[in-house]
């Protein structure tokens, strides 16, 4: 123990001479899962602050890889490599939506509440929930838009399922892989002081769609302007938190390419939630142009009976006018 | 008995001692208790299943696989904390279920192409693909349950979901309404509920305790989609 105290006051040392225009030493984060601390104690040398806050993430994950050591190092064939993924308790998951969910301006999603532990459990559980939740209320928000009509046939819409399933796991896996394949050669030109393991950034990505599940819920109301204040607050609250996560890893660089970066974070996110949005609209948009043909041809809705669930006029559904 | 150490020689000896001589001087005596037992474990009781099953008349082991799904049923629709489901464990239920539920729930007429239900082959692969994945996540949670074991106990606690689609079958042929409709609910929420609660009778101790409701939550998912597609069953 005297040789890791020794360790870590060498460390303060180091940071407390360097100059205090540079934030950071120029600590070198090692790639790949490792051992996490699943309670930090408080340090009680780290004084309040955030750079203060992000040296010690720092420390914190290289004081784990010297205490550690080699931990996973089964090779990728077997089944414990994977269960290296999923190595998150319920109250860290729930920690994790919560850090999500409040984006707090200088606490980084990463160092908070990944602490080099990504889990690949949040990501493809969110995704898996978003999907559903966006094709049930999809669906029953069509139902509920032609509620007492009495020729609509309703239909639950399992093909489209797999289509929004697609986009959403490949935006949230693509996109991550893109973003740190851009990382890594920014890394090759500029020190950085963070860099995120493909893992880490998976799991950034995974748990920020976590606020389009109840955004998705929502949207079930008919109202235009609600379902679009729905999506900016959702795209607010997703952005900044990536917006903040991938701040630090930019900053040292260029600062045009740093903006350039963030700004495409946050286009690609919108470009999301607004898919996100007519991919619900999609669960019952073949309904709506002959939703108007049907609406002039009849002069009175039928009073009396609330839910029409009558045989289908199937030659006036109109799939292929659409 | 214990000699007295005779290798205990004079550290002036010149002679040099082998490694480990002392060790042949050490001897067990009897006031040193020997911990642990050396049995080879009994073997469970194994029913013969050799060539005296293969004599046997064909409606003797229909029944046999009969009954024990049968009772299978009986521990999904009275779960209690048991182990029948987990130690015997058998797919021959789950198919049963699976194939009924997807037949219930297919369109039921080709010319409804264009219509959005599914069919019979999504069904069934929602099913067991749902199944799998919920066993891989329970599995690389951690839990120490077997695949099949896994498996088993979801198609089994399905039993409660055919119950509801069955019923819900009965009551679309009275006149269609609200009041249908409430009935249709109110089943299907009390079968997805029952589903539930028997499942994570028989899965819930199999998981580290901490990760307990990682593992059950994807086995809500699970439900709640079989759910919504018999409740938004509307026949032809």
């Amino acid at each position: 123990m005297a040789a890791v105290d020794d360790l870590q006051f060498e460390e303060f040392g180091d940071a407390a001479t360097s100059p205090a225009a540079n934030p950071g030493a120029t600590t070198i984060h090692i790639e790949g899962p490792s051992e996490s601390p699943t309670h930090q104690p408080g340090l009680p040398r780290g004084s309040g602050g955030e750079e203060d806050d992000e040296l010690l993430g720092n420390d914190d994950s290289d004081k784990t890889e010297l205490l550690a050591g080699q931990k996973k190092s089964s090779p990728f064939w077997t089944f414990e490599y994977y269960q290296t993924f999923f190595d998150v308790d319920t109250y860290q998951v729930f920690d994790r939506i919560k850090g999500s969910l409040l984006p707090i301006p200088g606490k980084n999603f990463v160092r908070l509440y990944i602490r080099s532990n990504p889990d690949l459990y949040g990501p493809f559980w969110i995704c898996a929930t978003l999907v559903f939740a966006i094709a049930i209320s999809g669906n029953l928000s069509n139902f509920l838009i032609h509620l007492g009509e009495k020729t609509y046939h309703y239909v639950p819409e399992f093909r489209k399922v797999s289509i929004a399933a697609t986009i959403i796991y490949a935006y949230a896996w693509l996109v991550p892989l893109a973003l740190w394949g851009f990382l890594m050669w920014r890394n090759s030109k500029v020190m950085n002081i963070v860099s995120y393991s493909f893992l880490e950034i998976v799991c950034v990505y995974g748990y920020s769609l976590f606020i389009y599940i109840p955004t998705a819920v929502l949207w079930v109301i008919p109202q235009k302007a609600v379902r679009w204040i729905l999506v900016m607050i959702a795209l607010g609250i997703s952005g900044s938190v990536l917006a903040m996560t991938f701040w630090p890893a930019v900053r040292e660089d260029n600062r045009r390419i740093a903006l350039a970066t963030i700004v495409t974070i946050v286009l690609l996110h919108t470009l999301l939630s607004v898919g996100c949005l007519f991919s619900f609209l999609f669960f019952g948009v073949w309904f709506f142009r002959p939703w108007h043909l049907l609406q002039e041809s009849r002069m009175t809705k039928p009073a009396g009976k609330l839910m029409g669930w009558h045989h289908p006029l199937a030659s006036k559904r109109g799939h292929t006018e659409v | 008995m214990a000699k007295a150490a005779e290798s205990s020689g004079d550290p002036g000896t010149t002679t040099p001692r082998p490694l480990f001589a002392g060790l042949s001087d050490i001897s067990i005596s009897q006031d040193i208790p020997v911990e642990g037992e050396i049995t080879i474990p009994m073997r469970s009781q194994i029913q013969e299943f050799d060539s005296s099953t293969l004599n046997e008349s064909v409606q003797n082991t229909i029944m046999r696989d009969l009954k024990a799904v049968g009772k299978k049923f009986m521990h999904v629709l009275y779960p209690r904390k048991s182990n029948t489901l987990l130690r015997d464990w058998d797919l021959w239920g789950p198919l049963i279920l699976c194939v009924t539920l997807a037949l219930m729930l297919q369109r039921s007429s080709v010319d409804s192409e264009k219509d959005g239900g599914p069919q019979f082959a999504e069904v069934f692969v929602i099913v067991w693909f749902g199944a799998v994945t919920i066993t891989l996540n329970s599995k690389l949670l951690g839990g120490n349950i077997s695949f099949f074991q896994s498996l088993c106990v979801l198609g089994y606690c399905i039993l409660p979901l055919t119950v509801a689609m069955l019923v819900c079958r009965l009551v679309l042929l009275a006149e269609p309404g609200p009041v249908n409709f409430m009935v249709r609910l109110f089943v299907v929420i009390v079968m997805f509920a029952w589903s539930i609660v028997a499942s994570t009778a028989f899965l819930a101790d199999s998981q580290p305790p901490n990760r307990k409701a990682l593992a059950i939550y994807p086995v809500f998912l699970f439900y709640f989609v079989i759910s919504w597609m018999i409740l938004t069953f509307t026949p032809q």
